[in-house]
């Protein structure tokens, strides 16, 4: 037994009262859907944890028309203390259980269990709780006073961070005053349905929250509903382009959280055991499932070989395995269609002439898994420094002057996020004034907060989500409703092209 | 003694040159009488795409520079357009048939709009950017920064004070400017550029098509260089389908305005055209 060979140290799965079969959540109830019902699986075992009610065309206008309602008559005429009051009850209620959501979303979506019981599940509660204070200061937001709510918002969000994404949408858009129809990523609802239960217990008014599951057809019946004023997206490029497209020509207001294919900056004068260390979080944090990922390390090229040395060295270390293990770093691939991708891309990595080395650990037989891999000799042409791999794997460039390596971290149609690693203040200053993206972290990567603004540049998407950016997209001023009213689409005419859209 | 007139030639605005169009096309401005005013440049897909090039090459001086300095280069149209105000109000009246002192009154405020949004410049960031409280030891501040290439279908029924309060508003963060000026109302946009060329705007930052919108917009609207496109002026058009063609770029694209509020002076035609950068930066342990 050498001595990064532990014994099993499993979270309990008692903790956890499943049911064996989820409903949509509409109006404050589950109730059945329309749809087939799929099945929610572990993806470390492949074993199935519940089914999962499957809403069509029809659900989507009854969980819409519930919103409607209780924006309507509730939640758009609740003062903003009282709605703050509701976000904090909601927010404490996460805290107090946190820890069967952290089991349960390991279980669903495969992450190790100090990820969602460190990062993911105390992130909810902060978010609730940063946007609770916000409900009745909102003439503080940015908008000017007396800033108005949009009304019904269509929130589509991904399986990387399921039950995170869904607190990034639901607090904010509450409180600003909208009510929210959401629909969670189908391979990962299980934690957005434990969330109804805490909406239940926070005795949260009927219809103001309303959680429908299904696949992509369901999220486009959601975000294409008339009676939509809203649309949140946070998932795929090509997706966040067909839903512009769909839009197109209605007074929807969208924000969209696209992909990302971040560049990690080492200069030679990087703190480099931080630099190491912060590199692993950027890209193996989440098996690589994070649209923020620095998925591109650029090496300054003195230092290019010590670098890659000791990062190997440094992910030769990390555990793959059961998420549920406490000592796990990196978890299950979240589905059979990513692992597929991820694969893909690695070997196209390979055909293209990059140099490719995966960490020597052992695969678990059931489920799917794929190994920490670091790509050497990669060119900013090649596909993996180009394309969004989201899994965990590392395309490393180097380049010799510090404009050589803004060139490169720009040399990309996606902005969403970069990271900086040098001893130099100025000089990490003057870099980040050139990088077009709208997050940059200096001597860390990957640190997310319910204050700070969150979102890209370019094909990564518009609008920010945290911090007062972050409320300011669920509101417009009080001034723009009726100006914006003045200049409605010609209505047939945005029929017809949506139609084309879809084709 | 009389003096038999010299006609101006009005031609495009392109990275700081007045070519004609590369098409060789012109189409006939009239008054509202029917008069003939000039033969005007009709833009084609090669003047927009050269336009972008332009506008693109521009992006870093002009985002680069101080804000105290862009302020000023704004004030200096302002400047230069009050010198020459009697061309525009000539302008104006031929082709809008509006009285003196209403052109006059539109001269007034699109210098207004200048001296305003001029003042924007070295402000916009304190109002709408923030230091934000992290939980951790980390320094954060946001800060909007500009979107890149911009652009813009001008208002069509206003020769400058629509042109105008179109374009200031995305200059000020430090975006660069593709704009296609009113197609019947185009004159004081052309002359317009002569006090672009004249008042420190460097070369490309501002670029003016003329021509028609309806054949031009879409070529901007599915360019891959260009940013974002506002629609203001595009109410007339399939503005649907631009914003559809826009959408394959994930462009930032804002809607038409209709009447003569139409891009009224708000900070939020500035901020329309930022995007907002977040950085973290490590505090050490002391």
């Amino acid at each position: 037994m050498s001595f990064l060979e532990y014994a099993p140290a499993p979270e309990s799965q008692a903790i956890l009262s499943l049911r064996d079969e989820y409903g949509l959540f509409i109006n404050g109830e589950f109730v059945e859907g329309t749809g087939k019902p799929f099945q929610t699986i572990s993806p470390a075992t492949e074993k199935r944890i519940a089914m999962i009610a499957s809403a069509d065309s029809s659900d989507v206008d009854r969980a819409v028309a519930a919103a409607r309602k209780a924006y309507d008559t509730t939640w758009s005429r609740m003062s903003g203390s009282d709605r703050g009051k509701y976000l904090f009850r909601i927010a404490r209620l996460v805290q107090e259980r946190a820890r069967e959501l952290a089991v349960a979303e390991s279980l669903d979506n495969g992450k190790p269990i100090k990820e969602s019981r460190d990062v993911d599940v105390p992130l909810v509660a902060a978010w609730f709780f940063y946007y609770a204070g916000w409900a009745d200061k909102l003439d503080h937001a940015g908008l000017g006073a007396n800033p108005a709510s949009l009304g019904v918002a269509a929130q589509v969000i991904p399986w990387n961070f399921p039950i995170l994404m869904l607190a990034w949408k639901i607090a904010p858009a509450l409180a600003a005053g909208n009510t929210v129809v959401l629909k969670p990523a189908e391979t990962t609802p299980l934690t957005a349905l434990l969330f109804a239960e805490i909406l239940q217990q926070a005795e949260l008014p009927p219809g103001v929250v309303n959680i429908i599951t299904g696949a992509g057809p369901t999220g486009a019946a959601l975000v294409g509903h008339d009676d939509v004023n809203k649309v949140a997206f946070t998932g795929s490029t090509g997706v966040g382009r067909a839903i512009a497209k769909s839009i197109a020509g209605t007074q929807k207001s969208l924000t969209l959280e696209l992909g990302g294919k971040a560049a990690n900056i080492v200069f030679d004068d990087a703190p480099i055991d931080q630099a190491i260390e912060g590199i692993v979080n950027g890209i193996f944090f989440n098996q690589g499932h994070v649209c923020c990922a620095g998925s591109r390390l650029l090496v300054q090229e003195s230092i290019h070989d010590e670098v890659v040395d000791r990062l190997k060295r440094r992910v030769s270390t990390l555990r793959l395995g059961d998420p549920l293990d406490k000592n796990t770093d990196i978890g299950a691939i979240n589905s059979e269609a990513q692992l597929d991708r991820i694969r893909t891309l690695s070997e196209v990595g390979e055909q293209e002439g990059a140099e490719r080395w995966s960490a020597d650990c052992a695969i678990p037989e059931k489920g799917f898994w794929f190994a920490p891999t670091i790509f050497t000799n990669v060119a900013s042409s090649h596909r993996i420094a180009r394309e969004e791999i989201f899994g965990p794997v590392l395309s490393v460039l180097s380049f010799r002057t510090p404009a050589e390596a803004i060139a490169k971290a720009n040399n990309t149609p996606y902005g969403l996020s970069a990271g900086i690693w040098s001893d130099n203040g100025s000089r990490i200053l003057a870099v980040a004034d050139k990088l077009r993206a709208g997050v940059i972290w200096a001597n860390t990567f990957n640190r997310l907060d319910p204050a700070s603004p969150f979102g890209g540049y370019k094909e990564s998407g518009y609008g920010r989500e945290g911090g007062r950016h972050g409320i300011a997209a669920y509101l417009a001023p009080a001034s723009s409703i009726s100006a914006r009213a003045a200049v409605a689409a010609p209505v047939p005419k945005a029929a017809k092209s949506a139609k084309k859209a879809s084709k | 003694m009389t003096h038999l007139a010299i006609p101006k030639t009005y031609k495009l605005y392109i990275g700081g040159k007045f070519p004609r169009s590369e098409s060789g096309r012109v189409y006939e401005v009239r008054s509202t009488k029917g008069e003939f005013l000039a033969n005007v440049a009709k833009g084609s897909r090669k003047d927009a795409r050269d336009a972008v090039v332009a506008a693109r090459a521009a992006v870093s001086g002009w985002a680069g520079a101080t804000a105290y300095n862009r302020g000023q280069v704004l004030y200096r149209i302002a400047e230069l357009l009050e010198g020459r105000r009697a061309q525009f109000v000539t302008e104006i009246r031929a082709s809008e048939g509006v009285s003196e002192a209403a052109a006059n009154a539109q001269v007034n405020e699109a210098i207004d709009r200048w001296v305003w949004y001029a003042g924007w410049a070295d402000k916009y960031v304190q109002v709408t950017g923030n230091a934000n409280p992290v939980s951790g030891p980390y320094f954060n501040i946001s800060v909007p920064e500009p979107t890149g290439v911009v652009a813009i279908i001008a208002p069509q029924d206003s020769s400058l004070l629509g042109f105008v309060s179109a374009l200031a508003p995305a200059l000020v963060a430090g975006n660069t400017v593709v704009i296609i000026a009113s197609e019947t109302l185009p004159l004081s946009a052309i002359s317009l550029s002569e006090v672009l060329a004249t008042s420190d705007v460097p070369g490309g930052v501002v670029n003016i098509l003329t021509g028609s919108p309806a054949e031009i917009a879409p070529w901007l609207a599915s360019h891959a260089d260009v940013n974002a496109l506002d629609l203001v002026g595009a109410g007339a058009l399939d503005w649907v389908e631009l914003q559809i063609s826009a959408a394959d770029t994930l462009k930032r694209v804002y809607a038409p305005e209709n009447g003569p509020d139409a891009a009224a002076p708000s900070l939020e035609r500035i901020t329309a055209f930022t995007e907002t950068k977040t950085v973290w930066h490590t505090k050490s342990l002391i």
